[in-house]
């Protein structure tokens, strides 16, 4: 397994709209995600941010990190307000630009997921995109609707771990209709500039889904983020893959899948885990891999 | 043109003369035949706008956050627990800046359900930063929708029409519904001072530490302040095109009155029945409706009050652990003079409960009679 970030040299010299001075963790999954999706989807974009950590990542007033217009919302709102700037771009003869939701699992999974349905039903023409850190990560860890099965966090203490599978926002988004869903990580960066292009060009809505490590929330050394991150699709846990007009493809088929113990184990919020959790979880995952190599077969040549 | 409809028609014909460009609004009685008449007008192609067909009244405003921001001309209408629903985005809207208009039915809250008139709804707001006026005809509904475009225009602050279910909403009436160009001469295009633009791209509603926080609402407050001017200039510039006009009260036979009723909303007419008969039979009343809720137009409601002996307030809402709302802000404004009026609280018409003239004949007498107390409210009509 490749343990390097690589990146192509023609997509990390595209023109650079993240500035210096992010005040992010080190090793923050999400300001790289930042990053690499304004490679992938240039000047004319604008960002729609709820309550998340890039609320505070991006800097405090009068500083921003993006060169790009941001319009911070409130915390369940990231959807409907990026249809609004869309309807009224729209208007005044601003179609080519992309209006893009950036939010949080919890604006996402949990409280915004209220809106994104209602814009999504309307096939609202947004790209909507949860860096998904696997918490309430901005307010001290706390667990969300994506908080992984077995995990610790400070409301699934010891002794209290998660009992729940995490939500599966994909087919939830997928039962809208809408024209494209993916997901993507930043251990896999031109994947995932490539989907960001992509879904620029997709009239509808579109919804990417990036897992986004995060060292304080996982308990993991702030140099290891790339590395969980890939770990986290060589074991199938969060497979890369996406779905265009009902036609499902893998973009990260691991060689061998890795046994998800070890990417477990990777990390400390796992730590407290027993074998017999993990074995759950182990079959879990290994349903979720079957059930999507089939929709893969299933889906063949429908486009 | 002169024409007979119903209050929320007169909305519906408010947005489209101010050419409004997005609405955002989800369903709720007695709002609804606002949003059906305004889908048709966008079908028909009457009105050019957007209609964004959302999922519930938190994203119908929300929605309007970003068109809005984008530098769109935009509105939405709800009622009671709609309202209630967008509380949160309603501060929002006001520390964005952003000049949103909102038509409110005025509607009970629940529980026990009710969809009869009643302001407990927009009262309880009173405080989330929206200029507020309350109406009391369809026509002035109708007036209010586009001089309230040009009031959160000028200022960047957003204003809420506020009228009352049924009595308004459902009720036809004569309304004088203006020529387009009229309407363009009063209402030039919107032009925000700063929007959503990628060639100049800013950030809007970001983090703000305790160093600028203060000063960015006092900003708000400040410019809260500026409107009573720029209100009073949109009045004369209203009265200069369509010929009628409105201010920031309303008094009626107010001279030599002993007792002054104050009212807001459609019980002003049956009050306006009341003095009339009273002042027949040589008792002295007046009257005066609040029209401006929001800023509050202390220096009006005290030259209007402070020489008058007796003041009765009759609200449409009761709120738990203080009274009625309009008493309690008439009282404040007048705390500081030194002389002001004895003032008395009556509480009529909740949840739609019909109020008469012989009701505020009733309250007024009680009033005069020396029994009513100034500390508790009068609950007139209220069943043992």
């Amino acid at each position: 397994m490749q343990r390097r970030f690589n990146i192509s040299k023609e997509i990390w010299t595209r023109e650079e709209l993240v500035q210096p001075g992010m005040l992010s963790c080190q090793g923050c999954g999400a300001s790289l995600a930042m990053k690499l999706a304004l490679k992938g989807l240039g000047k004319r974009t604008v960002v729609v941010i709820p309550a998340c950590c890039w609320s505070i990542i991006i800097g405090v007033y009068p500083y921003s990190a993006l060169q790009v217009p941001v319009v911070h919302v409130p915390f369940e709102t990231a959807a409907v307000v990026a249809s609004g700037i869309k309807a009224a771009l729209g208007l005044k003869g601003d179609t080519d630009i992309t209006v893009m939701a950036w939010a949080g699992d919890g604006g996402t999974f949990d409280i915004g997921l209220q809106s994104l349905s209602g814009a999504a039903e309307r096939n609202e023409d947004i790209l909507y995109v949860c860096y998904d850190n696997e918490a309430y990560m901005n307010t001290g860890i706390q667990r969300s609707s994506a908080t992984p099965i077995g995990a610790w966090t400070t409301t699934t203490p010891e002794g209290s771990l998660k009992e729940e599978p995490k939500k599966d926002m994909e087919h939830i988004m997928l039962a809208h209709g809408v024209p494209y869903v993916a997901t993507a990580s930043v251990a896999y960066p031109d994947d995932l500039v490539h989907k960001f292009e992509k879904a620029k060009g997709i009239k509808g809505t579109k919804f990417i889904h990036l897992l986004s490590p995060c060292p304080p929330g996982w308990r993991i050394d702030s140099a290891k983020s790339i590395q969980v991150a890939r770990m986290a699709s060589q074991c199938g846990i969060f497979p890369i893959y996406e779905v265009e007009e009902g036609v499902v493809k893998v973009n990260v088929v691991p060689k061998e899948r890795m046994p998800v113990s070890k990417y477990l184990k990777a990390q400390g919020r796992f730590r407290q885990m027993s074998e017999e959790m993990i074995e759950k979880v182990q079959k879990l995952v290994d349903k979720q891999w079957e059930d999507l190599l089939n929709r893969t077969e299933r889906t063949k040549g429908l486009g | 043109m002169r024409q007979v409809i119903k209050g929320n028609h007169a909305v519906s014909h408010g947005v489209r003369l101010s050419r409004v460009e997005v609405i955002s609004a989800y369903p709720i009685t007695p709002q609804t035949t606002i949003v059906e008449e305004l889908s048709e007008m966008c079908a028909s192609g009457a009105l050019d706008a957007k209609f964004i067909k959302v999922e519930s009244e938190h994203s119908a405003l929300a929605a309007l956050i970003g068109s809005a921001s984008a530098g769109a001309r935009s509105f939405t209408a709800t009622s009671s627990q709609g309202l209630l629903l967008m509380h949160e985005v309603l501060h929002w809207v006001c520390g964005a800046r952003l000049p949103i208009v909102l038509a409110n039915v005025n509607r009970a809250v629940g529980p026990g359900w009710n969809i009869w008139a009643e302001q407990t709804d927009s009262v309880s707001q009173r405080d989330t930063g929206w200029i507020q006026i309350y109406c009391e005809s369809n026509q002035e509904v109708l007036d209010s929708i586009i001089m309230a475009y040009k009031l959160a225009e000028r200022l960047m602050l957003p204003v809420m029409v506020a009228y009352d279910a049924f009595f308004l909403s459902h009720t036809s009436e004569v309304v004088d519904i203006p020529e387009q160009g009229e309407v363009d001469a009063f209402l030039p295009p919107y032009e925000p001072p700063y929007k959503i633009d990628v060639d100049n791209p800013k950030m809007l509603g970001g983090m703000i530490g305790p160093d600028l926080y203060y000063e960015e609402r006092y900003l708000i407050y400040r410019d809260f302040m500026k409107a009573m001017e720029v209100y009073k200039e949109i009045c004369e510039d209203f009265q200069g095109i369509f010929g009628r006009t409105y201010g920031f009260v309303e008094t009626y036979r107010i001279e030599g009155a002993e007792l002054v009723l104050v009212t807001a909303g459609t019980l002003t007419s049956v009050a306006r029945i009341a003095v009339d008969k009273a002042r027949q039979a040589g008792i002295p009343l007046g009257l005066m409706k609040v029209r401006l809720f929001r800023p509050v137009p202390l220096n009006v409601w005290r030259q209007t009050l402070g020489n008058v002996p007796k003041v009765v307030v009759i609200d449409r809402n009761l709120v738990g652990g203080l009274g009625g709302v309009f008493a309690s802000e008439i009282r404040s404004a007048l705390y500081e003079l030194d002389k002001r009026p004895v003032i008395y609280s009556a509480i009529a018409g909740l949840g739609g409960r019909d109020v008469t003239p012989r009701d505020i004949r009733g309250i007024a007498d009680y009033v005069l009679s020396g029994q009513a107390q100034t500390d508790i409210p009068i609950f007139w009509g209220l069943k043992e």
